[in-house]
């Protein structure tokens, strides 16, 4: 499979601490590569890096082989990165269906339209209920998101990543403070992505990590520490030692 | 509930449409404006400044209450505006005031774009610093050009031709109400349909999360710079309409009272739905008119009374009760020092007991719509309903 997002000896500095430390990824097309490890090991930072929210102090990005490692963010998405957040970021006074016609407005450049009215586009419409059905939102469809219960904040943050119709997603631990018995609702989402969307997850819980990922990169004080196959990952007792050293919490 | 798939297709569309829609309020609102060119032909003076000051309002809407951008120097723009309408008539370089508007309005907008670019930096007091000192350095530009501008003086000799090259405008003002009430219903349409396009709602999520919006694909600064832009424009339209309708500016129109009273005005009526700064003019000017009537010199009082009322409990709650105080002193002939006494003792006395009364009102307003809620469902109109404000404490 090609490689879609590569990065080569990214560096990030805050200060005097390290956060990223020559971090070479690449990640596959159609891939489900999950990156892991202990809290703190930068596995968010590298996600900023990637879509442009921090600029590296050293290394590359490249997207299709294409530096992009001074693109804005906003035009990486156009690019087809999208991300989620590891804590919610929504817009508080839209409502899910204004929420997610602005994405899709957006990705469909019509965004500096200024004249015609928000829902008169067929296009858009025709999108927003296709997610709003997938995502299950539509008895909250109305609602302010500010009001949602925390679980459909959670879809609706991931239903507005698919919006911008991503070709390489970043998810930051989408399952994030939702509820045990809502977590499937979310991953099952996850899981019905389509083959060609390639999805780079970050994730502490152990079981969605091995029941999706078909690679694993282990992230550790900023620097790769280990990169594999499942199973290689779960052997590798470099691995049990970083995490068994910080008290498993699976 | 709606969970299981339904034909959403009519439900979203309508949802989105719903408030493109004129509703019955808003024609009633400007039909009213509309007959007041026939009601009150004697306040045809007072009409017309209140569409000039909500015409100014409007503009700072634009980018306060959609876009979140704070300004404390908008008269920036209201004095371009107002001076280029008055250079344009005084030196005649376009006769016809509609287009000498038009023009007029793009020197502000111009001024806009240029400024834009500082005001995007950084937090809101840094907007606020920036867009006050770009108001004072234009200001004083304009003093120190006295032989352009006059100066102190003030732009003498301004000379506005009949608009459409028919209609002359006159000494009551008849002409003039009927200008600036179409300049500023034209300007409204405009906005209206802006911030319901996909532009506006764009706004609007940059204002709630600009983190998000850029992780969405909008270009965050771009679309800021766009909206100011067309607030400037804007705001320039309305001093122009000032300028045209007095054949006079000053530099005043640049001045800080100005930005700060656009400001209240806006606040007054509220942000973020159009019609605030509409309101707000009306009762601001209103309000000053009555109550310069009770005490000439000390009518700011009361503004400044409404203001930390408003603040304190809200607007709709802090108003009335400001409005019931008011009408109290008046109602009982309280003399002027022994009720600045009274009430401003009074405002001590609430910002105290702020909290629990609040709290109350908000328990009471959350009772309100749940049981406005029942009764809605109860008569089978549930469901399209839109969620009630959540009440903030």
């Amino acid at each position: 499979m090609p490689v879609v997002l590569e990065t080569r000896g990214l560096d990030k500095h805050f200060g005097g601490i390290v956060a990223a430390n020559q971090v070479s990824l690449s990640i596959e097309k159609g891939a489900r590569h999950a990156l892991i490890g202990p809290n703190g090991a930068g596995k968010t930072t590298v996600v900023n890096l990637l879509t442009g929210m921090l600029k590296p102090t050293a290394g590359q990005i490249l997207l299709d082989g294409k530096d992009i490692t001074r693109v804005e963010p906003h035009e990486r998405v156009r690019l087809g990165i999208a991300r989620t957040f590891q804590i919610n970021q929504l817009f508080a006074d839209l409502t899910p269906i204004e929420t997610l016609g602005l994405a899709i407005s957006e990705r469909l450049g019509l965004g500096s339209d200024w004249w015609r009215i928000v829902g008169s586009k067929t296009s858009v419409t025709d999108e927003i209920i296709e997610l709003i059905e997938r995502f299950r939102l539509g008895d909250v469809m109305r609602e302010r998101t500010a009001i949602l219960p925390y679980g459909k904040q959670r879809l609706l943050e991931i239903a507005l990543a698919i919006a911008c119709k991503p070709r390489v997603l970043l998810l930051d631990e989408p399952a994030a403070g939702v509820p045990e018995d809502e977590r499937h609702e979310i991953l099952a989402t996850v899981e019905a992505l389509p083959k060609d969307v390639t999805v780079l997850l970050i994730e502490h819980d152990m079981d969605i990590i091995f029941s999706f990922a078909d690679r694993i990169s282990v992230l550790v004080n900023g620097a790769l520490f280990v990169e594999g196959e499942p199973d290689a990952v779960a052997r590798d007792p470099r691995v049990k030692a970083v995490y068994l050293g910080e008290a498993f919490d699976a | 509930m709606s969970d299981q798939t339904l034909p959403l297709t009519g439900e979203v569309t309508s949802f989105l449409t719903r408030r493109a829609r004129w509703s019955p309020l808003e024609v009633a609102f400007w039909l009213i404006a509309l007959a007041s060119i026939w009601l009150f032909p004697a306040k045809h003076l007072i009409l017309t400044e209140i569409c000039i000051w909500a015409m100014f309002a409007l503009s700072l809407d634009l980018i306060l209450g959609y876009a979140g951008i704070i300004s404390l120097g908008h008269a920036a723009f209201f004095g371009l505006g107002a001076y280029s309408a008055g250079l344009i008539g005084k030196y005649g370089f376009i006769p016809e005031p509609v287009l000498a508007l038009v023009a007029s309005g793009l020197i502000a907008s111009v001024a806009g774009f240029a400024t834009s670019f500082l005001v995007l930096r950084g937090s809101d007091l840094t907007r606020l610093m920036v867009t006050f000192g770009v108001a004072l350095v234009l200001g004083e530009i304009a003093n120190k050009f006295s032989d352009i501008t006059g100066g102190a003086d003030g732009l003498q000799g301004v000379e506005i031709g009949p608009v459409f090259g028919t209609f002359r405008f006159d000494l009551f003002g008849h002409t003039g109400y009927v200008y600036a009430l179409s300049v500023l219903f034209l300007m409204f349409v405009l906005a209206r349909r802006i911030v319901r396009s996909p532009f506006g709602l764009s706004l609007q999520a940059i204002r709630g999360n600009p983190l998000r919006s850029s992780a969405v694909g909008i270009a965050v600064n771009w679309r800021l710079v766009a909206i100011y832009t067309l607030s400037a424009g804007y705001a320039g339209l309305a001093g122009a309409v000032l300028a045209q309708t007095q054949q006079f500016a000053s530099l005043e129109m640049f001045s800080v009272e100005r930005s700060a009273d656009v400001l209240l005005i806006l606040i007054i009526g509220g942000t973020g739905y159009l019609y605030g700064g509409l309101i707000g003019a009306l009762i601001y000017r209103l309000a000053q008119d009555y109550l310069s009537d009770l005490s000439a010199r000390y009518w700011q009082y009361w503004i400044g009374f409404v203001l930390i009322m408003m603040v304190l409990f809200g607007r709709v709650y802090g108003g009335i009760l400001a409005a019931l105080i008011i009408g109290a002193t008046i109602w009982f002939k309280v003399d002027t020092g022994t009720s600045f006494v009274l009430t401003a003792g009074t405002l001590l006395v609430l910002g105290l007991v702020r909290e629990p009364i609040v709290k109350w009102v908000a328990l009471r307003e959350q009772q309100a719509v749940v049981a406005m809620r029942r009764i809605r469902t109860r008569m089978k109109l549930g469901g399209h309903t839109e969620s009630g404000h959540a009440g903030r404490a």
